[in-house]
């Protein structure tokens, strides 16, 4: 595994070339393995550096570097199948497809990247969502439609999402911002215990920063992000 | 084999605009394939009407009309041919059989022909099926007629009913014959071709309701011909309308038409029914062009549904493309997603309209056969008709790519976030 999970050098990003910068940043690198915590207020541009490191972006400027492959040098379909196979991504909310199942949700990046499928080893994709399922308490909820479930049981599905096929970068944009103080908490919990068993490097998002104690490193994006 | 999961899923989860979706397109292609099963059964039904006979004689005219007042009983014969000149022919080495037709009367709407026996013992249709009788037998004297089916259903005649012809194919009741009355003596089997909507006299019949007609009208009071003291010289026909012949070998049959055409007695000619036929077909074509537009417009309506149906779903699935995208799936997959969801809508349809049109032929087919005479037939699905569903398939595809372009957009512009 390479050194570095992210490593961005001189990165600029402006949305038209003609338009301010959105994005400027000098220098940010997170090491492999390591759980950090992005803070920063609404607007400050963590969604667009999300977009950048996930490779739905393209950076104006500068290296992003994620685990190890230049971003900007990669072909669209070349980012693509990158972010499916080597990155879990968890959203804010409404993070499922509504016409599938659990079980099918959670299964979504593992049956589009074989890559990511190989990672499971010898198990199977039924198997493997029944254990990832069960690590999150979600087991008995695999064959129910997804529009059955609360919120915070939803944002474990997203969870399972992101985790099934050991991911080395995990990338969690607000994923507690929709659910009361309690669950928030054990949300993380899960999430973090899930990510350190698999080894994987955890970029988590938030403005809340009462959740900023659980992690290892935390970053505030308004003191990195020289455009603002 | 995934994305197709997620186009099924996906269209299941939106049962009801995909079942009306698919019940529209259904709808569209029977049409179409309707239109061309209607076009085939009716070719064939036509054409059925008449086999085994290789020319059709008459008075010399347009041959369209000889076929069609001969063999269908549409339109009028504007000339006669002369009993002798008949007569003539039926002699010809090269002749096989013949069957002379004298028309021109009629009953309550029914046409009435005088003909003989070689009618009940050689006309044949549908390749090689002959005349036959359900009830009685076929008329022998001048006061005997026999009935098509149609005609006996219709009008609830049976063997011993009497029944009056009237002169010309007008109404009844102006110019009739009520002065020889006909007795039925037979009812022809179904045969579902104009000979069922025809009365069946014989040619001494014929000249029979004519004796004292000679000007084209009812003889003056007092001057009526009594039926019993017809002479023998009064029943013999004096012409017919026109003849159908049957050659000893086919090869025969052109060198008789031009023989009868270059006939010294009188003016006559000559058709073969088939070709004649063909031309019938390339006058109709134009109609059937008509219809078969109809129904590719109308296939462009059920699709356009289709359009619609996808199109306003695109809003709200802009959650979805975000999360597909994040998982690694690409434009190119969202657009692929976009086009299957549209030909599996379009191919369920292709195959729900082609079910249509063999259980609406099932239903249709004893209705439409009593009130058209017209035999609806399942041909099986054909090649064109698999031309037609490729044809359906490929405008999905190209109007599928309308939505799955603007999702494409969508995606590239919302990236991984999505402002509702």
């Amino acid at each position: 595994m390479a050194a570095t999970a992210i490593d961005i050098h001189g990165l600029e990003f402006r949305y038209r070339s003609a338009s301010k910068p959105v994005l400027q940043i000098a220098e940010l690198s997170l090491a492999a393995g390591e759980n950090c915590f992005l803070y920063g207020p609404s607007g400050c541009g963590k969604t667009t550096l999300l977009g950048l490191v996930a490779g739905v972006l393209k950076a104006t400027q500068g290296e992003v570097k994620v685990l190890g492959e230049d971003l900007r040098a990669m072909s669209g379909a070349a980012r693509d199948r990158f972010r499916g196979s080597k990155l879990g991504y968890i959203f804010q909310m409404f993070n499922l497809i509504p016409y599938l199942s659990v079980r099918d949700n959670i299964l979504l990046a593992c049956r589009l990247h074989p890559e990511r499928r190989q990672r499971l080893g010898g198990e199977s994709l039924d198997d493997a969502a029944r254990r990832m399922a069960r690590s999150l308490g979600i087991e008995n909820f695999l064959d129910c439609g997804v529009t059955e479930l609360s919120v915070g049981q939803q944002q474990r599905v997203a969870a399972a999402r992101a985790l099934l096929g050991a991911p080395p970068l995990i990338i969690a944009d607000e994923p507690t911002s929709a659910l009361d103080a309690a669950h928030r908490e054990q949300f993380l919990q899960l999430l973090l215990a899930q990510a350190r068993a698999a080894q994987s490097t955890v970029l988590f998002v938030s403005h809340d920063q009462s959740l900023a104690p659980l992690f290892e490193r935390r970053i505030s994006l308004p003191e990195v992000n020289q455009a603002i | 084999m995934l994305l197709l999961n997620l186009a099924w899923q996906s269209l299941k989860n939106r049962r009801i605009s995909t079942s009306l979706t698919v019940l529209s397109i259904a709808l569209s292609v029977a049409l179409l394939l309707g239109v061309e099963a209607l076009q085939k059964s009716a070719r064939e039904s036509f054409s059925s009407t008449i086999s085994q006979t290789d020319l059709i004689a008459g008075a010399r005219g347009g041959s369209l009309q000889l076929l069609l007042y001969t063999v269908f009983r549409i339109g009028q014969a504007t000339n006669n041919i002369k009993y002798a000149s008949y007569q003539e022919w039926a002699k010809h080495p090269a002749i096989e059989w013949t069957i002379p037709y004298s028309l021109g009367d009629s009953h309550r709407g029914f046409r009435v022909i005088g003909t003989d026996q070689n009618f009940y013992q050689h006309y044949r249709f549908r390749r090689n099926r002959q005349v036959r009788f359900a009830a009685g037998r076929a008329p022998a004297t001048f006061t005997e007629t026999a009935l098509g089916s149609d005609v006996a259903a219709r009008l609830g005649y049976q063997a011993g009913t009497k029944i009056a012809l009237t002169h010309g194919v007008g109404a009844a009741g102006i110019l009739d014959h009520d002065d020889k009355p006909f007795t039925v003596v037979g009812i022809l089997e179904r045969t579902a071709t104009p000979i069922d909507r025809s009365v069946y006299i014989t040619l001494e019949g014929m000249s029979a309701v004519h004796a004292g007609w000679e000007e084209g009208a009812p003889p003056e009071p007092g001057e009526e011909v009594a039926v019993k003291s017809l002479s023998a010289e009064q029943l013999k026909p004096e012409a017919i309308t026109s003849f159908l012949i049957r050659c000893k070998s086919r090869i025969d049959s052109l060198r008789l038409m031009r023989e009868i055409s270059n006939y010294s007695g009188e003016p006559m000619m000559a058709i073969i029914p088939g070709a004649t036929m063909s031309e019938l077909w390339s006058t109709v074509e134009y109609a059937e062009t008509a219809l078969r537009i109809v129904g590719g417009f109308v296939i462009v309506v059920g699709l356009m549904g289709m359009l619609v149906a996808i199109y306003t779903t695109l809003n709200e699935r802009r959650r979805e493309m975000a999360i597909l995208r994040a998982v690694g799936a690409g434009p190119a997959k969202i657009v692929t997603l976009f086009v299957l969801e549209s030909l599996l809508l379009a191919a369920s349809g292709c195959v729900l309209g082609a079910g249509f049109m063999y259980a609406g032929i099932q239903s249709l087919q004893g209705y439409v056969e009593q009130r058209f005479g017209l035999y609806l037939r399942w041909q099986g699905l054909s090649q064109e008709h698999f031309l037609y569903m490729g044809a359906v398939l490929l405008a999905a595809l190209f109007i599928g790519l309308v939505p799955a372009w603007r999702a494409y957009r969508n995606t590239l512009a919302d990236g991984l976030s999505v402002r509702i």
